[in-house]
C-alpha cells in the first residue's frame, strides 16, 4: 500500500491546476525587502472607512457576537433591498430573495452548489477572476470558457457566446466590470446577451462586485432587463466599492427558490456570515456612500494615470471603464507576458501579474492594479517606462 | 473647477511633476493653474503638517484658542477689529463665530508665559475687545486630517492577489 498522504487528495482536487497567481505570489515574496511597487494586488488601497469600522467596534461594545439568522440581520437585508433597487434597478425581498454570505466568493461557491448537477455545462467570459473555473470544477461540473477580446475591449459579446456555447450549458456567470480586464458591456451588448441566455434558458450568476468602480455611464445590470430577473442570481459584496476585503462579506439576490436552494447549502457549510462583520456593512450601506464616491473619484483620476502612461510607454491598453485594473498588451515589447512579468519585477521591481493566469486568453497581456497612490503609480510607470526601453537580456 | 485645485483638495502633497501626470497636463500648465488660484485667491500658500512635540527645540511650543468677544461696529461689524487682532503673528487662525462669543482666535507661542503675554497684553487691551477666555490646548489627536502618533497599522495587503 502506497504511504504518500495525497492518496487521500479526492481526485477532483488533486487535478485542479496550481493558481497563476500563487506562482507569482511566490516570486514577488522572494523579493521581500527590495522596494518592489506592486501593482499585483487585488484589493483597494484604502482601509475600510472609519465610520463602518467604528460600527463594528460599537457592535461588540454591545456584545454582537452570536450567530445571526441563516439569511443574515434582517435589517442588513432589508438596507441591501433598498441599495440594490436603488442602484441597480431591480427590486428582492428582504425576507426571502436576499441571502447574505461570506463575501461573493461563498455566494458563487453556494450557487454553484445549489445549481449544478455533475456535468452540466457552466459558461464563463475569459480572462476571468481566478477563481470561476476551479470552482466550476469542484462541483463536477464542467467549464466552458468563452472568449473576450482586446479589439471589443474585452466586452463580452453575443457572438461568442453563441460560438462558444454547446449542449448541456446550463449556468452563465458574468463578472462586469470584470477583474481583470476591466471589460465592461453596454446596455445594448446586455441585452443580446440576456436575449442569447433567454433563447437557451441559462441561468445567468451575475457577478458585480466592481459595479460601483463604473468611471464613464453608469453600471447596468443584466437582472434589471426585461425577463431577466427571475433566471438572474445577483451577487454582490463589500469588499471593493466600500474597501471591506477583509471583512469578508457579501450577498445573493434572486428568485426565492434559488435563494432558498443556496440558503440549504449555506445552513450546513457556513450556518451564517460573521455578525461583526453584517454590523459594519449595515453602516456602509445607510453611511458609507460619500465614501465610495470618494474612492471612485481617485481610481478614476488613478485609471487615467496608468492607461495614459502605459499607451505613451507603447503597452497598448484600452481604458477599462471600470474596476481598478487595466490590461494592456505586452505584445509591442516582443515578450510574452510571463517574461515580461518576471523581467519586470527582477530588472525594475514591479509586480504585475501575467494575464495568462486568469485563463488562456489572457496571454500577451498583464494585468495591473491601480489601487495605489499616485506617487507610487508615477514611479511604477516610470520603471515600466526604463524596462520596456532597455535592451532585453 | 480647476483641475488642479481639485487634487490639492485630496490633500495629498504631491509636486508640481506629480500633479501634472495625475491631472493629464504639462508642468508648464498646472503652474499656470496655480498662478491662477493665486491670482484668484483661494491658494493663499503652502504650509506642512507638523508634529511639534517630536522636535526637542520646539517641544514646548504652545498653543491656546480664545474665545473673545468683541463690539461691533456701525458700519463695519465685526470686521475692522477682528482683522487688526488676526494680523498679529501669534494668531494662527481667526473666525468669526455664532453663539456666545463672537471671535474664535487659535494661538501660537514658544512657552506659556509668551502665549499668556500676548493675551493680557495685546488681545485683551484693545479697545473694542470686551472679553477674553483662553483655553490651552493639552496633547493634538489629529492636525488638519493628519492623525498624530497612532499607531494606524502599516499596510499588511498581499503583494500579489486574484
Ligand atoms: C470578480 C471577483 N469576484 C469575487 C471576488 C471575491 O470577492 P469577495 O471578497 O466578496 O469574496 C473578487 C475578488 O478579487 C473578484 O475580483
Amino acid at each position: 500500500m502506497s504511504n504518500d498522504p495525497k492518496r487521500w487528495v479526492a481526485g477532483h482536487v488533486a487535478a485542479l491546476p496550481k493558481s497563476g497567481i500563487r506562482d507569482f505570489f511566490e516570486l514577488v515574496a522572494k523579493m521581500k525587502g527590495q522596494d518592489v511597487i506592486s501593482l499585483g494586488v487585488g484589493e483597494p488601497d484604502f482601509v475600510t472607512p472609519w465610520n463602518i469600522r467604528e460600527a463594528a467596534i460599537f457592535a461588540l461594545e454591545r456584545g454582537k457576537t452570536y450567530y445571526t439568522s441563516n439569511l443574515g440581520m434582517i435589517e442588513l437585508r432589508r438596507a441591501i433591498s433598498t441599495y440594490v433597487t436603488e442602484h441597480f434597478g431591480v427590486d428582492y425581498r428582504p425576507e426571502d430573495q436576499v441571502i447574505v454570505t461570506v463575501g461573493v466568493s461563498e455566494a458563487l461557491d453556494l450557487a454553484l452548489r445549489a445549481f449544478c448537477n455533475p456535468g452540466d455545462k457552466v459558461m464563463f467570459h475569459q480572462p476571468c477572476y481566478v477563481s470561476y473555473h476551479p470552482s466550476i470544477s469542484l462541483v463536477h461540473a464542467q467549464g466552458v470558457a468563452v472568449p473576450t477580446f482586446a479589439k471589443d475591449n474585452f466586452a463580452l459579446t453575443a457572438e461568442a457566446l453563441r460560438a462558444a456555447w454547446q449542449p448541456g450549458c446550463k449556468v452563465l456567470m458574468l463578472n462586469l466590470p470584470c477583474n481583470p480586464t476591466g471589460g465592461t458591456c453596454d446596455r445594448v451588448q446586455l441585452e443580446a446577451i440576456a436575449a442569447f441566455c433567454r433563447e437557451k434558458d441559462l441561468l445567468v450568476l451575475s457577478d458585480e462586485i466592481y459595479s460601483e468602480l463604473t468611471f464613464e455611464g453608469t453600471h447596468t445590470s443584466i437582472a434589471s432587463l426585461p425577463g431577466m430577473a427571475e433566471r438572474t442570481i445577483f451577487l454582490h459584496g463589500f469588499s471593493k466599492a466600500f474597501a471591506m476585503t477583509g471583512w469578508r462579506l457579501g450577498y445573493a439576490c434572486g428568485p426565492a427558490a434559488l435563494i432558498d436552494a443556496m440558503m440549504k447549502v449555506h445552513q450546513y457549510t457556513m450556518l451564517c456570515a460573521s455578525i461583526i462583520a453584517q454590523e459594519a456593512a449595515l453602516e456602509a450601506l445607510t453611511r458609507g456612500w460619500d465614501s465610495v464616491l470618494m474612492m471612485r473619484e481617485q481610481y478614476h483620476r488613478r485609471r487615467d494615470l496608468v492607461v495614459r502612461r502605459f499607451n505613451e510607454i507603447g503597452l497598448k491598453c484600452h481604458s477599462p471603464r471600470g474596476s481598478f485594473y487595466a490590461f494592456p498588451s505586452v505584445a509591442a515589447t516582443g515578450r510574452n507576458e510571463k517574461d515580461f512579468a518576471s523581467g519586470l519585477l527582477l530588472e525594475q521591481k514591479v509586480a504585475v501579474v501575467p494575464g495568462s493566469a486568469f485563463g488562456d486568453n489572457g496571454v500577451g497581456h498583464v494585468r495591473a492594479c491601480f489601487a495605489t497612490s499616485y506617487e507610487q503609480l508615477i514611479v511604477a510607470c516610470d520603471r515600466i517606462e526604463r524596462f520596456v526601453q532597455a535592451p532585453q537580456k | 473647477m480647476n483641475p488642479v485645485l481639485k487634487l490639492l483638495l485630496e490633500g495629498g502633497s504631491l509636486t508640481t511633476a506629480q500633479i501634472a501626470q495625475v491631472a493629464g497636463l504639462s508642468v508648464s500648465e498646472v503652474e499656470q493653474h496655480l498662478e491662477q488660484l493665486k491670482k484668484d485667491k483661494i491658494l493663499l500658500g503652502w504650509r506642512p503638517v507638523l508634529d511639534l512635540s517630536r522636535e526637542a527645540a520646539t517641544a514646548a511650543t504652545v498653543r491656546a484658542v480664545i474665545e473673545v468677544k468683541i463690539s461691533p461696529e456701525r458700519g463695519g461689524g465685526f470686521n475692522r477689529l477682528a482683522e487688526r487682532l488676526a494680523r498679529f503673528d501669534e494668531v494662527e487662525s481667526c473666525y468669526l463665530m455664532s453663539g456666545g462669543y463672537d471671535l474664535l482666535v487659535f494661538v501660537k507661542g514658544a512657552s506659556l508665559q509668551k502665549v499668556a503675554g500676548f493675551v493680557s497684553e495685546k488681545l485683551s487691551t484693545i479697545e473694542g475687545v470686551l472679553s477674553t477666555s483662553t483655553h490651552f490646548m493639552l496633547r493634538c489627536y489629529k492636525d488638519q486630517g493628519f492623525l498624530l502618533d497612532v499607531g494606524e497599522a502599516t499596510t499588511t495587503r498581499l503583494n500579489v492577489a486574484p
